[in-house]
Formats: structure tokens, sequence, C-alpha cells
């Protein structure tokens, strides 16, 4: 049994590959809360007044707030005095050709493996990167405009189109949903704002990555998507950070809606730096997700692969109004050494007919605790709604914990919710039954983690799959061999 | 090929091996015989590389190399297979993948080209039909849902797969039918060559009818206490092994 732990400890303490810090020169914003860094904030970026009320609504709330602690985590006490809200590349965004771009973001880009150049004539990927929250390059921002498309960062969106921005933002999550929308309300410098316009397919998957760069800052980024009826569009967001022994905080909203018939797939690969084996650092992502199905028969699945993050609280959403909509949640949340992961999803059926499914598989190592916390509500006039449930844990050794939290409330007879889950274990046997067949720990596990993903990895578009793969593996190996 | 020295080897403090020596050439068939507990399969997973054992005497060689400093995996890439007599499921696995990756690893170890998805099926396809292996199941999990002949005759199929210069069966035959028990051996003897040495681990004599041994060593309590031709295999068969355990005081 001791040796089994051994080599599983050895085993899973992959080393971080995006842990580097970019010297690029940074507005940075003196450390504190309070209303004058709100309206400081805003003033920063230009903003409409009633961009400024938003915020400083969202912060008098905020201000009597508490942070939540129904989560099975145990987070250090934060101190939101003693961290900067703004910090912004210094050379801004707005560029009109890569030329423009300061070289030393671009190599960072180049380290991320998404150099702009390449992903615009290869990938068919646009991309809008956000380094410390602001936006920095949207590409193919022209190709997308032909099908009147918009995506372009939240800044930009405020100044171009204040309109829809003051008609859909903090409708699906409320400036007050909770501790962190509100604080992000308050604070977000950018994110990504996406329309889609009737009947519009978007012809390319969208993708943002986001990367926190400068020292003791928070990152706190918003994402906005409106699919009008009839739309589609594929939604990618991916997102790294440096290695440093301080914790950082990163709290995102990401507001979705869809109108009828249309389609919003949202998929993330979240590898924020995790701390180090002692459990010393790593970012808390504390996130909060929702889409609403407005229209009949729309559809939202969100899609996530959670690697990093010392502590994870997110519970990507769907609000099923529309009649015949359709929500799903699809996970793979690992955890390693000293990570906590408290997530999943929570699906409320509103209208009639409406489905929604969730596939959970969560995978614990080393000494962490990674649990799934699910709400499933059937309102009473949402007849004949259905909900199917599949929470997986997967434990390597035995000094992890996997927790499962389901809460299911039916309020017609006409519904149907079904919930399974199981919890299984890589066992030595398993591990020495493939090394006698030559293939190494590593790989052993690989193979066995990839396997009891793939359900929720094939729903990855292609590439990013291949990606999260690699991902999976990296975060449970590294020194074996 | 093979020399093990003076082996001793307990688990969780208990001494389960108490000096064994063997002498193992290349293309030898040796069997190992012996009443349940005696030590067999921990032998061979001592060989093998298997976790959570103490050596605490003795040394053991292969090709002239210090086996027990081997890798596992690198055992099983220098050659040793071994034929589990219990093996596991893996689910989500498929054993296509498995086994590709399995002898792709073999082949990169000897510096060859890994084989295309193509190449591989038809390896696949050739050697299946030498063991009659349901087709079916390749599109499984790792021994997920398969019988318990189906498990050992998957066994049997990756030893085809990857040709091992020394190939350790432990218990092949137990929970075979007769027909399942030829089809095995046939699978065994194909492999045959001056080159490979085969060790059949087993209880009965049963098997040894169509895998014929060159040696057969009778493992009690730890120890091989007799060592001899085939002959000794039926002579074990008629007399049972009350006769073995007198001998040795118990
Ligand atoms: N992991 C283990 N822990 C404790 N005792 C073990 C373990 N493995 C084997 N043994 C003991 O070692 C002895 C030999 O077992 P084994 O090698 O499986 O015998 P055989 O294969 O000859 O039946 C038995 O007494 C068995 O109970
Ligand atoms: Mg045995």
């Amino acid at each position: 049994m001791e040796e089994q732990d051994k080599i599983l400890n050895e085993v899973t303490q992959g080393e971080y590959k995006y842990g580097f810090v970019t010297d690029i020169d940074t507005d940075i914003i003196e450390k504190g809360l309070n209303e004058d860094v709100v309206r400081l904030i805003s003033a920063k970026k230009e903003e409409p007044e009633f961009m400024l009320q938003f915020r400083l609504d969202a912060f008098r709330k905020w201000q009597k707030m508490k942070m939540p602690d129904w989560a099975y985590l145990k987070i250090p006490p934060i101190n939101f005095q003693e961290i900067s809200y703004f910090a912004a590349p210094k050379k801004k965004a707005q560029y009109e050709s890569l030329n423009e771009v300061d070289p030393e973001l671009l190599e960072t880009f180049n380290k991320l493996g998404i150099p702009l150049e390449e992903q615009k004539h290869l990938a068919g990927v646009a991309v809008d990167a956000v380094i410390d929250s602001v936006s920095v390059k949207t590409t193919f921002k022209e190709t997308l405009a032909e099908k009147g498309i918009i995506f372009c960062s939240f800044s930009e969106a405020v100044k171009e189109h204040p309109d829809l921005i003051k008609k859909y933002l903090g409708q699906t999550v409320p400036v007050a949903d909770n501790f962190f929308a509100a604080l992000n309300s308050a604070v977000f410098s950018d994110g990504s704002f996406c329309y889609i316009p009737k009947g519009v397919r978007c012809p390319m998957e969208l993708s943002t990555y986001f990367r926190i760069n400068a020292a003791n800052t928070g990152q706190f980024e918003r994402t906005l998507i409106v699919a009008d009826d009839d739309s589609y569009v594929s939604y990618l967001e991916g997102c790294t950070a440096p290695m440093r022994d301080e914790n950082q905080l990163h709290a995102a909203v990401v507001e979705i809606i869809t109108m009828e018939r249309a389609e919003v797939k949202y998929s993330t690969v979240q590898n924020w730096y995790p701390g180090d084996k002692e459990g010393k650092g790593g970012i808390y992502n504390f996130v909060t997700k929702r889409g609403v199905c407005r229209g009949e028969s729309s559809k939202i699945s969100w899609t996530q692969v959670e690697t990093g993050s010392a502590i994870t609280w997110k519970y990507p959403s769907c609000i099923l109004i529309g009649n015949n909509s359709v929500g799903e949640f699809n996970s793979v949340a690992v955890t390693n050494n000293y990570q906590q992961a408290d997530t999943g999803t929570k699906m409320i059926h509103i209208g009639k007919n409406t489905k929604s499914t969730i596939i959970s598989k969560g995978i614990s190592a080393g000494k962490s605790d990674n649990s799934y916390r699910g709400l499933v509500k059937v309102l009473p006039k949402a007849e004949n709604s259905r909900n199917f449930s599949q929470c997986d844990s997967l434990l390597l050794g035995d000094t992890c914990g996997a927790h499962t939290f389901p809460y299911i409330e039916v309020n017609n007879k006409s519904s149907v919710v079904e919930h399974e889950a199981t919890t299984s274990k890589i066992g030595e046997d398993q591990i020495f039954y493939c090394n006698q067949r030559g293939i190494s720990t590593e790989d052993a596990i690989g193979m066995i983690v990839n396997g009891y993903a793939k359900e929720v990895l094939n729903k990855l578009p292609m590439e990013f799959a291949v990606e999260a793969q690699k991902l999976l593996q990296i975060s449970l190996e590294g020194s074996v061999g | 090929m093979l020399s093990i020295k003076n082996l001793f080897v307990s688990v969780e403090g208990k001494e389960i091996l108490k000096g064994i020596n063997l002498e193992i050439n290349p293309g030898e068939v040796h069997a190992i015989m012996g009443p349940n507990g005696s030590g067999k399969s921990t032998l061979a997973n001592v060989l093998t590389g298997k976790e959570g054992y103490d050596i605490t005497e003795g040394e053991v060689s292969y090709n002239g190399e210090d086996l027990l400093e081997m890798a596992p995996e690198d055992r099983a890439k220098e050659g040793i297979f071994m034929s589990f007599q219990y093996p596991v499921e893996i689910p989500g696995v498929p054993m296509v993948n498995f086994l590709k990756t399995a002898v792709n690893e073999h082949r990169k170890h000897r510096n060859e080209e890994p084989l295309t998805a193509g190449e591989f099926l038809k390896l696949m396809r050739e050697k299946k039909e030498l063991v009659e292996m349901d087709t079916q199941l390749t599109n499984r999990s790792v021994n997920e849902g398969f019988s318990g002949g189906e498990k050992k005759k998957n066994e049997i199929f990756q030893m085809a797969l990857l040709e091992p210069k020394l190939a350790i069966l432990d218990e092949t035959d137990s929970g075979l039918d007769i027909d399942a028990l030829k089809t095995v051996a046939r699978g065994v003897n194909a492999l045959k060559s001056p080159e490979r040495s085969t060790v059949v681990v087993t209880h009965y004599q049963r098997l040894l009818d169509y895998i014929v041994p060159d040696f057969v060593h009778v493992l009690y309590n730890g120890k091989i206490v007799k060592s001899a031709g085939k002959e000794l295999a039926h002579e074990l068969e008629a007399k049972g092994y009350d006769w073995i355990k007198k001998e040795n005081g118990n």
C-alpha cells in the first residue's frame, strides 16, 4: 500500500508549464477597494455614466455581502484591501496590426502556444486575448463583421454598442447575485462581448484566452454572449497564470442569453496556476457562469475541463425558461496536491418539456479535495421536464477526497429526474497490468484518466480536445521515468 | 537466460519465498507446480516487478542484467511477459488502444517504427485467429465484462502480439474447459522457438499434456523441493501433493 502511494505521489507531481512572467510595462493602480477606486476604473476606461452607475450599485451591494461559506472548501481569509483592482499592459489595446503589439506580449502568446498570426491563418479560430483583464487583440473581427457578428473586447463593446450592453449586462447574473459576482460587477476591467444576429451560424469557433500577469492583482473579467433567434456559436475559453508564491484572486462572470432556437456551446479549459506541491500559491478561482435559455427550443451547453487553480468555486448553470429548451453541463475537474475544487451546476427548469443533462467527472490525487455540487430544480409549470445526472469520481491514491452534493427539487408529477453516481479508484493492479505490457505508469494513468473522461472530452471542439487530453495527463503526472 | 539465486522474499513481514534457485535457458519449458499458497504467484510477481515485495536476500539475473533493478515496464519490453492468474479490468480503456500502445512501446524499445492503425489491425486479426478470440472482445474495455475463460484467452492473445522471450503463465489453465485449454496451448506452442522460454505455473498436470515441459519443479512452502523431467508431473497427478507435504515434514 505504501509503495503504491509512493508511486502515485511521484507520478502526480507534474510541473506547471505556463508559470513564466512577461516583462511588459503595466499600468497598475494602488491596492485597495473603495468607491473612488470603482470610479477610477470606470474613468480609466472612459465609460459612459450607465456603466459607472452599474459598478457603484454593485459595489454598494457587495459591501453589505459576506463571502459564501457553504462550499466544501477551506478558504484562507482574503484581504480585499491588499489587492490591486486594475492592471493593464501599458501599450493599450486596439492595434491596427500585429506589428504594433508589444513584442514581449507577442512572445507570451507564443509561449502559450497561441501565436495570433498563426491562428489567423491556420486554425480559423477568432481569438480575443485578455491579459490582466484587458483585451489585447481580437483577430478575425473583419471576417465576422461581414456576417453581422460582433466579437470584441468588453470595453470596446461598451463604447461601440452601448445599447446592447445596457440591454443585456447583468440580466442573467444580477449585480448582487453573489459576493463574487457583485465584486466582479464593481471592478471588472475587461472581457469579451459577443453578439450573433438572427439566423447566423458563426462560421468559426470564437475563443478567448485569459492570462494573469501582474503580481498582487486580481483578475476580474466579464463575458457576455447573446445569441439571437436561430443563431449558433461555439465559444472557447482558456486561461493560464504565472507561478507565484502569493495567491491571486480571479473572479469572473460569464453571462449567456439564447433567444428562440438559438444554441451556444461554451467550452472552458481552465489551467490557472494551481500552486506548488506544498500548496503554496495558486489562483483562487471564484467564477459565476450562467446562461438563460430565453427562447423556445434554445440550447446552452457548458463543457469544462478544470485542471488549474488552488481553489475552484464554480457552477456554470442553465435557466431553462423557453419551452423545449435544453441545458447541458459536461465537466472534468482534476485536483492534485493541495488543490480544492467545489464545482458543479444548477439546472433550473421553468418552461415545459425542458431537458437537462449533467455529466461530471471528478479526478482527485495527492492531498486534494474534489466536490461535485449540483442543483436540479423543476418548477411547478415545467411539465414533462427531464434531467439526467451522472456524477463520477475517480481517486488516485488514498490521501485525496471526493464528495458529491446533489440537490434535487421536483415540483410537478410529470417530470423525471435521474441521478447516478459512482466512485472508483485507479488501482495498483491496473497500473501494474499496464506496466507488465510495457506501458509506463505515467502513460497508464494518462490512458485510464482519459478513458474515464472521454465522454466529456468528446464534447470539446477537436483542437481543444487534444490539448485538454494532454493537460489532464500533465496535471496528474510529471516526474516518473 | 534467467538465473535465480537463493531468493528470499517477504510480504508485510511474512517470509513467502525461502531460498529459490532456478536456471532457465533459451528454448526451455519449465513447469512450476505446487499446492495453493506455496508461493508460485509471488515468484511470478517478483520476476515481473510488482511492488510490495521485500527481497531480503538473493539475486536474479536476466540475460546478464540485474533483473531486480529494472522497472516493470522495462522488464516487459526486454521480453518478460506474464499471463496473469487474475487479469484486472480497466474500465474506459479500449482493448485496441491498450494493445496498440503496448505493441508500439515494445517496438520503440527495439528502435522500430510504430505500427500504423492499419498495420496494427492486421496484426491483431492474425493473432486473434491463433487463439480463437471473439472479434467483439477487442472492442470492449480491457477485460471488462470478460468471462473467466475469455480473460485467460486474452492473456495468451496479448502474449502472441508481444512475442516475449520469457513467458510466465500463472495458472492460465484454471477455469478453462478442455477446448479452451487446447486453444491456449496452441497459442503458447506456436511461439515456441530455440530462443524463447516458457514458465508454466500450474496446479494440475492437465495443461502439461499440451504444453510439454522439459523440467518440472515442485514449489512447496516457499522452496523448490523437487525438480525432475516431465514424468514428475504425472507422479504428482497420481500421488497428489500430500506426498510432498509428508516428505517435507508437514
Ligand atoms: N500481498 C500479500 N499479503 C500478505 N500475504 C500474501 C500476499 N500475497 C501472498 N501472500 C501469501 O503468500 C503465500 C503465497 O501466495 P501465492 O504466491 O499467491 O501462492 P500460490 O500462487 O502458490 O497459490 C500465501 O500464504 C499468501 O497468503
Ligand atoms: Mg497463484
